[in-house]
């Protein structure tokens, strides 16, 4: 199972400003295994979606084009210190993982 | 409701059912806008993806800045950040347009988000960053050259 999510919400000014990084490998399928010289899956997380106080602000679709352990920075306008950011995402196999923060 | 739901669901008139329930009410425009395909993240033509997302015509603009290094050490992890100083920005795209597949993100901006987006991407070698923005229902994009000494698809 993936790790948890590492998750930094902080209010700077009226902004939150939010950077998400998660645990995965995001196999593209175009990769070869050195040793077995067979070509390894393509894994990797095909949606992202962020929740302020449980109401959905920002959805994402990624690639294997997207570098592993995936990073994701955004800035939201419409949230305060104590509000609650939850990440959640979703991969090719139908695994998930989330993680939430209160905002700082 | 329950035919019009097993329709949608059946996805049987497509667009226009999707509109007459935007018109009947029933369906709230945000509800409307969907996510890229995932099969746009196979195709294999810059021009093929805002083809299909109705940005053949975008217009180049000053107003979106991709920020990430001119030239990229590892092209497996390269920074993008995209800025859009346009107003009603709804959505930001990222293609790397030299990689097999050069679809490589997408972002809804449902909600409070502001235009700015940073992320890392793959690239296989050098070449343009495209970065595709819907603002107040229009296309617009910008590009940046990056030059990469080890490509980063892997094999």
């Amino acid at each position: 199972m993936a790790q948890p999510l590492r998750i930094r919400a902080t209010m700077i000014g009226n902004i939150a400003d939010v950077k998400v990084i998660m645990n995965h490998p995001m196999e593209t399928g175009l990769r070869k295994d050195a040793k077995t010289g067979q070509m390894i899956p393509a894994h990797y997380i095909t949606e992202v979606t962020a929740t302020l106080n449980g109401k959905k602000v920002l959805e994402a679709s990624l690639s294997g084009a997207v570098s592993s352990n995936p990073f994701l920075g955004f800035k939201l306008d419409n949230s305060k210190a104590g509000d609650k950011l939850a990440v959640n995402w979703v991969d090719n196999k139908g695994d998930k993982n989330t993680g939430e923060v209160v905002i700082s | 409701m329950n035919s019009l739901r097993r329709n949608l669901l059946k996805g049987a008139a497509g667009a226009s059912t999707v509109v007459v329930a935007v018109a009947a009410g029933l369906l709230k425009p945000v509800q409307v806008m969907a996510a890229v395909p995932r099969s746009l993240f196979e195709a294999k033509n810059a021009s093929d993806v805002l083809k299909a997302i109705g940005a053949s015509t975008a217009e180049t603009t000053a107003e979106i800045r991709i920020k990430s290094p001119d030239i990229a050490e590892n092209g497996s992890v390269v920074p993008v950040e995209v800025t859009s100083n346009l107003a009603g920005t709804t959505a930001i795209t990222i293609l790397a347009e030299n990689n097999p597949t050069p679809l490589a993100a997408d972002f809804n901006l449902i909600e409070g988000v502001q235009g700015v987006i940073a992320t890392r991407i793959k690239m296989a070698k050098t070449g343009l960053i495209r970065a595709v923005v819907k603002a107040n229902g229009k296309f617009y994009t910008a590009t940046k050259e990056v030059k990469v000494t080890i490509g980063g698809c892997g094999g």
